[in-house]
């Protein structure tokens, strides 16, 4: 891989970010526990809450009305690795194959292996250490919850929210098995038994240390004057990697 | 959805340059910048020019004000082979061409995940629901019944600048830096809504969800909730441009800027985070061993210099020189920012002009007197907790170079001695 194809492949798969990959859900359970109304009308703040905003705060104002259950239901679609907020369905990777080509495999590959700059879905296992990590839901991804709230969510790429949780549970098994973190392509999946599929990265993720990590970036007094010896000396050109648009090409002005 | 033209339109190098801007003729890897072309001698004097003799365009012709179409070049721009499609992806502010620390709205960069939802605010809806007394929904007029406050924020994508982890890539300002962008935001402190609904003992974490089609989603500790966050409704004054979120989003002071969802329809209390999407597969920081940071919330300390730059190079030759710049940090307050015009090697503080304000941008100039040989020019952030910005070197050293977010490292552009400007690495 050249030098520049190299820098052009990390930067692509910085900042693609948006377009992952097939599904969604139409069935809209509830899993709110039942909400509760009673709200004492004169209730000071929540005994959560520290102090701190800047705005005055005279609480509660009465503004806003209460959301209704069905309302809530209707646009609460996330899901946690507990399980919390699973659609009900099931699926099965067999069943999932014929809808993840036809609706995913356009832009993912057959296999998850994605066409053009479209994102990876399987493989790259082994690779995060390397000089070219390949990160996917196999190699990279902690929870397998969050392949179903993403794909229920978001996906596919332009029709989002169109999949039934049956269909859901179908390509979401499909994608596992692609990656080998299931492998038998009947073993159903449904709301039941999500959450004991587990991922093996889930462990390489730790919380933001830098300010232990790096602390030496918090520096006494940096230097100011004679701070490297010689002349500078270039040792990389972006001109020589030659992938900067040019002035001149840009969304059309009117 | 996935045109066949992708959707981009382009238009000639010719269109834009040749207008007498001698607009970086540099950026594209051509020879030394010119001087600005000596105009039409019609408009010089001792001749009249026409607009001082004829009658211009009325009152309210221009019932919502542009740019002289003589800065028809200062837009957003995007790189086409960054991204699989238009709709997921992102164009970059022209910082090279701004001054002071505000960012117009027009020209605020955009990262969108499924495009620009376009919400009738009469359909607008927030609703807060979870872990709380009352689940509640809001209207936009309810949110504008509620206390409100102005604050200047920059919001920075978590990716700007991660182009440059492996070397120097784009040789172009806006490409390097130009994820961000810094403007007075109008909106409800968080925390008065969450005490609207009465957050319940055990809520640690909200959910925050946009209404487009990517229904984007991050969890948010719930200090940081009640500490800063704004519910938002306007930028620089007016309503938020549908591209940064018609009619609400939410201000997240000094953190990435994938946190300041857009469209913002929907908050979850909750006792733990989510780990949704954006929190696992992106904006967690690979290391060179292999593991992962992830909830790296804080933008660090980080300058650049904007002018001169490789889209914006010095015509002047020799004498009189101004460096401008920017500097920001999540942490809090700009403290002080040095510039350096041999490549580290000696230092200079700079002026800071305009306000300096907690997690905004600010402004800093060096005026010196140029020999007209060649420089190497870079900016050193510090901010008021005592972080000092690093080189990039000193961040690959730490974290290797896969990290793809969070590069805050030391920019150095080289300035030939005919002026032109080159985004380099150096030793």
């Amino acid at each position: 891989m050249s030098k520049s194809r190299e820098l052009v492949a990390l930067v692509a798969a910085v900042v693609i970010g948006g377009a992952s990959f097939a599904a969604a859900q139409s069935g809209k359970p509830a899993k709110e526990p039942p909400a509760k109304t009673a709200r004492e009308a004169a209730k000071p703040a929540s005994p959560a809450a520290p102090a701190a905003a800047s705005a005055p705060t005279k609480v509660p104002y009465g503004i806003g009305r209460e959301a209704k259950p069905d309302e809530i239901a209707g646009w609460d679609i996330d899901v946690r690795p507990d399980g919390q907020g699973l659609p009900p369905g099931k699926g099965t990777a067999r069943k999932g194959e014929d809808l993840f080509v036809a609706q995913c495999a356009a832009c993912h590959g057959e296999f998850g292996e994605s066409a053009g700059r479209w994102p990876v879905l399987a493989g790259g296992a082994g690779s995060l250490a390397s000089h070219d990590p390949v990160k996917t839901i196999g190699s990279y991804w902690p929870y397998a919850s969050t392949v179903i709230d993403y794909v229920r969510r978001a996906m596919p790429f332009g029709n989002a929210q169109s999949l039934s949780g049956d269909e859901l549970y179908s390509i979401v098994a499909y994608v596992l098995y692609l990656n080998d973190v299931i492998t038998d392509q009947d073993q159903e999946l449904s709301d039941k038994n999500f959450p004991t599929v587990k991922l093996s990265n889930e462990a390489n993720f730790f919380d933001d240390d830098r300010e232990v990590s790096e602390k030496a970036f918090w520096k006494k007094d940096p230097c100011m004057s004679n701070c490297v010896a010689g002349a500078p000396k270039v040792l990389g050109r972006a001109r020589a990697i030659d992938v900067t648009p040019e002035d001149g090409k840009g969304p059309r002005v009117e | 959805m996935l045109n066949k033209d992708n959707n981009r339109t382009v238009v000639s190098r010719r269109s834009l340059l040749g207008k007498g801007l001698a607009l970086g003729a540099v950026a594209a890897g051509g020879g030394a910048p010119k001087a600005a072309e000596a105009g039409n001698p019609a408009n010089l004097p001792p001749n009249v020019p026409e607009w001082s003799k004829t009658l211009g365009d009325g009152v309210a012709v221009r019932a919502y004000g542009k740019p002289s179409k003589h800065e028809a070049h200062v837009i957003r721009r995007d790189v086409e082979w960054l991204t699989a499609s238009r709709e997921s992806s992102v164009s970059f502010t022209p910082l090279h061409e701004l001054d002071g620390i505000i960012t117009p709205n027009g020209l605020c960069f955009e990262r969108h995940h499924s495009g620009i939802a376009e919400l009738d605010p009469h359909d607008y809806r927030l609703m807060i629901h979870g872990l709380v007394d009352k689940p509640l929904m809001f209207t936009l007029e309810d949110l504008e019944r509620l206390p409100r406050v102005n604050r200047i924020y920059f919001a920075e994508c978590a990716a700007n600048s991660g182009m440059e982890w492996r070397g120097a890539q784009m040789n172009a300002c806006q490409f390097t830096h130009g994820m961000i962008h810094n403007v007075m935001y109008t909106g409800v402190p968080l925390k008065v809504l969450l005490e609207e609904a009465g957050v319940k003992t055990n809520a640690k974490w909200l959910l925050l969800e946009g209404a487009d089609s990517a229904a984007m989603t991050r969890s948010l500790p719930l200090q940081k909730a009640l500490d800063d966050c704004l519910i938002a409704f306007r930028m620089n004054g007016e309503r938020l441009r549908p591209e940064n979120g018609y009619p609400v989003r939410i201000c997240v002071p000094g953190w990435e800027a994938n946190m300041w969802v857009k469209w913002l329809r929907r908050i979850e209390v909750g006792d733990q985070p989510w780990h949704h999407r954006e929190e696992t597969s992106k904006y967690t920081d690979l290391l060179e061993n292999g593991k992962a940071r992830r909830f790296t919330y804080v933008m660090d300390a980080k300058s650049v210099i904007t002018n001169p730059s490789p889209q914006a190079p010095l015509k002047h030759r020799k004498g009189i020189t101004i460096v401008s710049g920017i500097a920001w940090s999540g942490r809090g307050k700009i403290a002080r920012v040095d510039v350096t015009l041999d490549g580290g090697r000696n230092w200079r503080t700079a002026r800071l002009d305009g306000p300096v304000l907690d997690r905004s941008m600010a402004r800093f100039y060096v005026e010196f007197d140029w020999d007209g040989q060649e420089l190497f020019l870079q900016s050193r952030a510090m901010d008021e907790t005592g972080y000092v910005q690093p080189t990039k070197d000193e961040l690959r050293k730490v974290r290797g170079v896969n990290s793809v977010y969070h590069n805050n490292g030391i920019q150095t552009w080289r300035v030939s001695p005919e002026g032109e400007v080159e985004n380099v690495e150096i030793a």
